[in-house]
C-alpha cells in the first residue's frame, strides 16, 4: 500500500463523510430508514455541475446542493408525516422521482468537470499543491459541518430531534410535533447527503446520473464501521465516529480492489459486510 | 379548571365492533382537585383521559380547560397545559438522553423550542434542585443515560418532568401498576408530594381500591363508559373499600371485575 494510495482513500472518505453523517442523523436519530440518499447525493452532484458548466462559482454550487438535498427531505417528510405513507416508502418514491429530477437538472445523464473550474482547481490556484488542496479543504469543510451539528445536537432543538427518534410518546407528551421533528431531522439529513454529492462530483470530476447507486448501504457501513469502533458516548464523540467510519469504509473497499476484487462486486461486498455487522448483536446473543 | 360537557367517544362507529367507550360523560374539575377514577375493565378511564388529553378525536362534547376549548386538539398541543404519566415506566423518558438532557426537556416544556443551549449552569442548578425533591440521589447523576436506570426510577422521573412545568391538568393512569410494591408505595407518596406541593389539579386512575379512598379530595367510580359515583368530602372520608364495593354492586347488578384490582396493599 503506498502513500498516494492512502491519500485517495482518505479523500474519498472525507467527500463521502457528510453523506455518512447524513444517514447517521435519520437511521440513527431520528430512526426513521430513509432512502432518499440514494436520490440525494446524485441531486447535490446534479445541482452542482449544471451550475459551475453555466458559470457559477463552485463554493456557491455548494451552497445550491444543500438547499436542494434539503428541498428532497422536505419531499420525503411531507409524504411520510402529511400523507402517512411509511417511511421506507416516502423515501424510495422520493428516490425514484429523483432519478427524472437529476436528469432533467443536468439535460444528460452526464456532466464531466475536468476541464473546469472547481473548489479543489481554487485552492490549488490559492497556493496549496495537491493532494494537501484536496485534504485541507476537505476536512476544514467537513470539520465545520460537524461541529455545527454537535451544536445543533446539543440545543433545545436539537434534543427534542434526538427524543423523537427515541421515544415518540414522550416528545408529544413534551408538547411537541413529532412530525414537525421528523421534517426537520429529514431536512438536515438530505441537506448533508447533497452536499457530500456536490463534494464528491467534484472531487471525481463529473457528475452521473448513477451515481447514487449503493450510497445508502456505504452510508451504513460507514455509520456501524464507526459505532464499533467508538461505542457508545457522547455526540461529538459518536459523530467523529461516523467521519472516522467513512474514511476506513474507502479504505477497506480500496484494499479489496487492489487484492483484486472486481470493482463490479463491490456493492455485493459492502452489503454482505452490513449485514454481518448488523447482526453481530444478535451472534453475540446467540453465543453467549 | 377542566370541564367536560357532553363527552362521547365511540371507537368503530358504523361497523360491526361499534364500541361507545364514553356515554355522555359530565364532569367538572375545580381547581386543585385531586380526582381518584376506578372502574371495571374496559369502564372507558383510559379513554376518559385520553380524549382529555387529545389522543384521538372524540364524537360529542367539549372539553374546556381553564375556560380554553381544547377538544379535538392534537395530542402534542394539549400537551403543553397537561402533564400525562403512564403505566408503562418506559414511555415517559428518552433512554438514550441522560437525565439532565429529558429533564432540560421538561423544564422549557412552556416555551417554544429554540437554538439555545440545551444545558446551562443556570438550567444544572434548577434541575438539581428538582432532582433533590424526588430523593433517589440522581442529582449525583446528571449525565446518566436514563436506560440506566430501574423501573420506579424512571417513573420518579418522568413524575418529576410531567411536574416542573407546572402543568393545569395532571394525568396519571395507573402509574404504578407496573412496579413492585416498595417501589409502588414510594411513587404514590412522591406523587401527593409533587401535586401537593404544586397544588396541581389531579385526575389518578387506579385499580388499587385503598389508594382510590386514601389518596386526593375526589372520588369517581365509571362504568360501562359513564360516571356513576363522584364522591367528595365527608362521604368520600367515611368510605371503606367494602361500602365501594356494594355501592358498584348496586349500581351495576353484579360483582365488581377487574382483573388487575387490588383490595388491600
Ligand atoms: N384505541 C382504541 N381503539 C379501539 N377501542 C378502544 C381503544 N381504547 C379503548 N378501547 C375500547 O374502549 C373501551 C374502554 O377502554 P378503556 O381502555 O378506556 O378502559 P379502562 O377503563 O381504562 O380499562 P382498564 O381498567 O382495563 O385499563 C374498551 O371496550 C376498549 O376495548
Ligand atoms: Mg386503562
Amino acid at each position: 500500500m503506498n502513500l498516494s494510495f492512502a491519500l485517495t482513500s482518505l479523500e474519498q472518505g472525507l467527500a463521502f463523510a457528510l453523506m455518512a453523517l447524513g444517514v447517521f442523523i435519520t437511521f440513527r436519530i431520528l430512526d426513521f430508514a430513509d432512502l432518499t440518499v440514494d436520490g440525494s447525493l446524485p441531486l447535490g452532484a446534479a445541482v452542482s455541475a449544471r451550475l459551475i458548466t453555466a458559470g457559477v462559482n463552485p463554493f456557491f454550487s455548494l451552497a445550491a446542493a444543500l438547499f436542494a438535498g434539503g428541498l428532497a427531505g422536505t419531499i420525503t417528510g411531507f409524504l411520510n408525516t402529511k400523507l402517512k405513507i411509511a417511511p421506507l416508502l416516502s423515501g424510495i418514491l422520493t428516490m425514484t422521482s429523483l432519478y427524472s429530477i437529476n436528469l432533467r437538472v443536468m439535460g444528460r445523464p452526464n456532466i464531466p468537470l475536468i476541464s473546469r473550474e472547481t473548489i479543489f482547481s481554487i485552492t490549488e490556484d490559492w497556493g496549496l499543491a495537491y493532494p494537501w488542496n484536496n485534504i485541507i479543504l476537505l476536512a476544514a469543510l467537513i470539520i465545520a459541518a460537524k461541529l455545527i451539528l454537535d451544536a445543533f445536537l446539543n440545543t433545545q432543538l436539537g434534543f427534542a430531534l434526538r427524543a423523537t427518534g427515541d421515544n415518540p410518546q414522550m416528545i408529544r407528551s413534551m408538547g411537541i410535533s413529532t412530525n414537525s421533528m421528523k421534517m426537520l431531522g429529514l431536512i438536515i439529513s438530505n441537506s448533508f447527503v447533497a452536499l457530500s454529492g456536490a463534494l464528491v462530483g467534484q472531487y471525481q470530476g463529473f457528475a452521473d446520473v448513477n451515481m447514487g447507486i449503493g450510497t445508502i448501504v456505504a452510508g451504513l457501513a460507514s455509520v456501524i464501521i464507526g459505532e464499533v469502533l467508538i461505542g457508545e458516548h457522547s455526540i461529538v464523540v459518536t459523530t467523529l465516529g461516523v467521519i472516522v467510519g467513512s474514511i476506513l469504509y474507502r479504505f477497506s473497499i480500496s484494499i479489496a480492489l487492489n487484492l483484486g476484487l472486481a470493482a463490479s462486486d463491490l456493492k455485493l461486498l459492502t452489503a454482505i459486510i452490513v449485514v454481518i455487522f448488523l447482526s453481530t448483536p444478535r451472534l453475540k446473543k446467540i453465543l453467549r | 379548571m377542566l370541564v367536560i360537557k357532553d363527552l362521547t367517544k365511540i371507537f368503530y362507529r358504523g361497523t360491526s365492533n361499534e364500541n361507545t367507550a364514553l356515554n355522555n360523560i359530565n364532569l367538572t374539575v375545580n381547581e386543585g382537585d385531586f380526582i381518584t377514577i376506578v372502574g371495571s375493565n374496559g369502564a372507558g378511564k383510559s379513554t376518559l383521559l385520553n380524549s382529555i388529553a387529545g389522543v384521538f378525536p372524540v364524537e360529542k362534547g367539549k372539553i374546556l380547560l381553564n375556560g380554553k376549548d381544547i377538544t379535538c386538539q392534537t395530542e402534542y398541543k394539549c400537551a403543553k397545559n397537561i402533564g400525562r404519566v403512564f403505566q408503562d415506566p418506559l414511555s415517559g423518558t428518552s433512554p438514550e438522553m441522560t437525565i439532565e438532557q429529558n429533564l432540560s426537556l421538561a423544564i422549557s416544556k412552556s416555551n417554544n423550542l429554540s437554538l439555545k443551549w440545551g444545558l446551562t449552569s443556570y438550567k444544572r442548578k434548577i434541575i438539581k434542585k428538582h432532582l433533590k425533591k424526588i430523593d433517589l440521589g440522581l442529582e449525583d447523576r446528571l449525565t446518566t443515560k436514563v436506560k440506566l436506570l430501574s423501573g420506579g426510577q424512571r417513573q420518579a422521573l418522568t413524575l418529576l418532568m410531567a411536574t416542573v412545568a407546572d402543568p393545569g391538568l395532571l394525568l396519571l393512569d395507573e402509574h404504578t401498576a407496573a412496579l413492585d410494591p416498595a417501589t409502588a408505595i414510594k411513587i404514590k407518596k412522591l406523587t401527593a408530594e409533587l401535586i401537593n406541593e404544586n397544588n396541581i389539579t389531579t385526575l389518578m386512575v387506579t385499580h388499587n381500591m385503598e389508594d382510590a379512598i386514601k389518596m386526593g379530595n375526589r372520588l369517581i367510580m365509571m362504568d360501562d363508559g359513564q360516571i356513576i359515583y363522584d364522591i367528595t368530602g365527608k362521604n368520600k372520608d367515611n368510605l371503606t373499600i367494602e361500602k365501594l364495593l356494594k355501592m358498584f354492586e348496586n349500581k351495576h347488578g353484579s360483582k365488581f371485575n377487574n382483573d388487575r384490582i387490588l383490595l388491600s396493599v
